[in-house]
């Protein structure tokens, strides 16, 4: 273990590093154990008893059904923004490309109190829905509305850097070859695509998974129907069930980095089928 | 098929890259487009290919227009630079590409196609490779799977841009021998595009040696080496000295003074001549200059001299015989033996 | 032209006709789904008039509110800088075994809940907790006061500074400091004069994408703040209570102040890359 590091005639690795690893020590891990400990105070039977409890699992199905769908809609218009943004010259493309990062960088509970105002019923989208008899805001529907505006920017800031790289030679060997524009598209240019079309996927649906602020004006938040698993979080701790507030965190790491393992392992066989690098 | 290129000119946003020019290819012929970056020829062969919309003129492939096809409808078959292979299919999958995206009315059926992969693969001596993906064959490999892939296609016109330019020295002649053994073997229409003249010279049945979106010369390799159609033909290929002179009364006259070579005509213009072409005489008309330099080249010697001019020089080269008395520094005189004079209101 | 236009297609483009329709989709969904919602918080502060929407800054609760955010910020961003700049200096200049793993701790408060995140300190320090009393006794609170809305907000902005160094730093090499120290410059020097200069719209970036989640956090802090109002309350916590008691004049004014910073954080951002793309191109990524 002694060449642990390679030589180099920088100073201060001792210094960084350990600093590193003392305020991640501090912030992160120290913290997550203490979660981690906690729930395993609770022990077995009753850790079970609240993981699956029906109200516990139903906002565990919300969430994670909403980030689901959320991300597979943000994958799809995603990558025709990004083309779009990518491949296309018009007036105001730049404004367009500077406002993808909007969802990013506005507070969540602003954009959720906006997104409410906006579907609900009486709102500029809600009323055109309501009189259809369609209700979005305070329904499941509404949580799909706040994680796609929550995971957009994920998926188009991953996929759009990719195809900035796409070589235009391919496509056009395609062409010489015979192929439609379809045929090119479909089979030489979205397979280059899909490693990043993935990676935005998985960041979207992690981000979405977990999200809060935006959702809570919105959802209308019916347990059993419409309540999302942080909020039955901060519903448990306010309750001062901190063993059911934490069962449920636990749940929800335990399935975000398996899904996210699964995303990761689906992420490198794609990158070995379509790209070999 | 023979293609008949009538008038062509093409724009890119205000910048003209090829100004009116034609171009008369035989069918089965092979034909270089040589050139500097910026010639203009690798415009010709996307224009050709139908990956660009000339600007004016037209295509013929035969005596169909071909302004009227979309590339899909050319049938040609077009080799990238850099092979433009698509890196998540196979190279049986590469080479199947072109059949498999036909209408299903002309589509062969799977048997079908994959006999005609395992041929092309024969044909280009990668039997066995079917399963690798491109990123895990040599550059040459790579080369011949995109000249296969072209090639299932059945193409009517084979186009290369710069077929050997990313390959390095030693593989670029092999493979420049064997596509001229393929071209000769399979008789396609041929194009391919090259800066190196050594390849165009030597690959192809006809040079077009291109200059700034013209033609400036079409003919085979003697007829561009020995008889060099402008001065730019004759300084791009091969070695050359050039100097300014005057044409008077059948005289070439260098600096006010005759040279001892005729000419008819009057005027002034430059005179070129090839290293090799020179003897060194003691008469009084001729070159003269002083040897700056003196280098051996393999079985020849090179001097370089420079002859004097108000304040600058003009700097030559010429070979000299082994065995001659060349100092450095010391005066030598020279006469052009084969020359030619390109008058400047030519 | 000629007639020769009418077969010519772009290979490598779509026709016109679906690069408009492929447009007009693209246009229209960013503007359902983020240019509305922007709008909506402008339209909704202002349509009581703009007496409502200034009398909502001059509650006191509401003053309160903007100066822990700024506080909170001001005091997580400058320690989230320091612990960026450090980690990128270890992880992106020296070859080490395990520095994978290390940048996928770093990375790991992307993939937390923000109700996780406030959660975990409520469980290290809170009342039930073991810690909880013994800081009591000292006079120490943690949870439902300053330090644990600073610590929530550390531990979800955390990664963010670094992350946008490591990439960058990673790309520039060593060999311009180990040229400085060849030339006599102290370790400090070389940092300060050779390494710093060469990163610097990049850290300004980090810092700005910082800044904005930190200022706007809502999920973590809501859970340790303990919601006291005029004490333990940020914008985005008041903005909620506002709403919640149907006060959306107020809510909304308060939220447009939120979403400035948000609009004035994108301008930067955008202009950055502009101008200094180059130098920020490595972290492109969130």
């Amino acid at each position: 273990m002694k060449n642990w590091r390679q030589p180099s005639v920088l100073p201060g690795f001792g210094l960084t590093l350990g600093y590193t690893l003392l305020y991640l020590t501090l912030i992160i891990l120290v913290p997550l154990a203490a979660l981690v400990w906690r729930s395993t105070g609770i022990g077995w039977g009753p850790f079970w008893a609240l993981a699956f409890d029906q109200r516990t699992l139903l906002a565990l199905r919300v969430s994670f059904g909403a980030a689901l769908i959320a991300a597979a809609i943000n994958v799809i218009f995603g990558v025709v923004v990004a083309w779009v943004l990518v491949r296309y010259q018009f007036p105001g493309r730049r404004l367009l490309d500077a406002i993808i990062d909007l969802p990013f960088a506005l507070p969540t509970a602003v954009a959720g109190i906006s997104l409410a105002a906006l579907y609900a019923p009486k709102g500029w989208v809600g009323q055109i829905f309501a009189p259809l008899g369609i209700k979005i805001a305070f329904t499941p529907l509404g949580i799909v509305i706040a994680l796609i505006f929550v995971g957009l920017p994920f998926v188009v800031r991953t996929v759009q850097p990719v195809m900035a790289e796409l070589d235009r030679e391919l496509e056009e060997a395609a062409a010489t070859l015979g192929a439609n524009r379809l045929q090119t598209l479909s089979m030489v240019v979205l397979p280059t695509l899909v490693p990043a079309i993935l990676t935005g996927f998985a960041l979207a649906f992690a981000r979405a998974v977990g999200e809060y602020g935006s959702v809570i004006f919105i959802a209308g938040n019916v347990p059993y129907v419409s309540e999302i698993a942080p909020l039955l979080i901060v519903i448990r701790l306010e309750e001062f069930n901190y063993a059911g507030a934490t069962s449920i965190a636990c749940i929800m790491l335990i399935i975000s980095f398996v899904m996210l393992l699964v995303i990761n392992m689906l992420q490198m066989w794609s990158r070995r089928r379509y790209s070999n690098v | 098929m023979d293609v008949k290129i009538k008038n062509i000119r093409k724009e890119f946003a205000r910048f003209p890259a090829l100004h009116d020019l034609s171009l008369d290819i035989a069918s089965g012929e092979l034909i270089a487009l040589l050139g500097p970056s910026g010639s203009g020829k690798t415009t010709l062969l996307r224009l050709i290919a139908g990956l660009e919309q000339p600007t004016e003129g037209k295509i013929f492939f035969g005596d169909q227009d071909a302004s009227l096809k979309s590339v899909q409808e050319r049938n040609i078959g077009f080799v990238f630079q850099h092979y433009a292979l698509f890196r998540h299919m196979t190279v049986a999958e590469n080479i199947a590409f072109g059949l498999k995206v036909r209408p299903s009315a002309t589509r062969p059926p799977k048997a079908e196609i994959r006999r005609r992969v395992s041929e092309l693969l024969d044909m280009v001596q990668l039997s066995g490779l079917e399963k690798r993906y491109p990123t895990q064959l040599s550059g040459g490999q790579r080369q011949r799977v995109a000249l296969a892939r072209a090639m299932a296609i059945e193409p009517s016109v084979l186009l290369l841009d710069e077929p050997f330019g990313a390959l390095d020295a030693k593989v670029r002649k092999e493979l420049r021998r064997w596509l001229r053994e393929f071209h000769d073997r399979t008789g396609h229409t041929t194009v391919f595009v090259t800066h190196d003249q050594e390849e165009a010279l030597e690959l192809a049945d006809r040079v077009v040696v291109m200059s700034q979106g013209r033609i400036e010369q079409v003919g085979s390799a003697d007829d561009v080496y020995d008889r060099p159609g402008s001065p730019f033909v004759f300084s791009f290929i091969g070695e050359s000295a050039e100097l300014p002179v005057t044409l008077s009364s059948g005289q070439i006259i260098f600096q006010g003074h005759p040279i001892g070579a005729a000419e008819p005509g009057e005027g002034e213009g430059k005179l070129f001549f090839r290293p090799q072409d020179v003897v060194l005489t003691d008469e009084q008309d001729a070159l003269f200059g002083k040897v700056t330099a003196c280098r051996r080249l393999a079985g020849t010697r090179i001097a370089e001299i420079d002859i004097a001019n108000h304040g600058h020089a003009y700097h030559v080269e010429i070979e000299v015989p082994l065995d001659a008395p060349v100092t450095l520094g010391a005066e030598l005189r020279f006469r052009p033996t084969r020359w030619k004079v390109f008058l400047a209101t030519q | 032209m000629s007639e020769t236009a009418s077969r010519y297609r772009d290979p490598a483009g779509e026709t016109a006709f679906w690069r408009v329709i492929l447009t007009l989709i693209a246009v229209a969904f960013l503007g359902i789904v983020v240019v509305l919602p922007l709008v909506t918080v402008f339209y909704e502060a202002f349509r009581k008039g703009s007496d409502a929407f200034f009398e909502a800054f001059q509650e006191p609760d509401a003053i309160a509110a903007i100066r822990l955010t700024l506080t909170v910020a001001a005091i997580a961003v400058p320690l989230n800088l320091v612990f960026g700049v450090a980690a990128a200096w270890a992880v992106a200049k020296f070859e080490f075994r395990g520095k994978t793993f290390l940048v996928t701790l770093i990375d790991l408060p992307f993939s937390i809940s923000p109700v996780i995140s406030g959660l975990v300190y409520v469980l290290l320090f809170g009342a039930q907790s073991y810690l909880g009393p013994i800081l009591k006794s000292q006079g120490i609170q943690i949870i439902f006061a300053l330090p644990g809305m600073v610590l929530a907000t550390i531990f979800v902005t955390f990664p963010f500074i670094a992350r946008e160094l490591i990439p960058l730093m990673e790309e520039q090499g060593t060999g311009d400091e180990e040229a400085a120290l060849s030339l006599g410059a102290s370790g400090w020097q070389t940092f300060w004069y050779v390494t710093l200069p060469n990163v610097k719209w990049g850290l300004l970036y980090g810092v700005l994408l910082c800044n904005a989640r930190a200022m706007g956090e809502f999920g973590a802090v809501s859970v340790v703040s303990g919601h006291v109002r005029g004490l333990t309350e940020t914008m985005p916590l008041h903005i909620e209570i506002l709403y919640n008691e149907y006060n959306f004049a107020a809510a909304f004014a308060v939220a447009t102040l939120l979403a400035l910073l948000a609009l004035v954080t994108l301008a930067l951002k955008t202009i950055l890359e502009l101008r200094y793309g180059d130098e920020i191109a490595a972290g492109r990524k969130h």
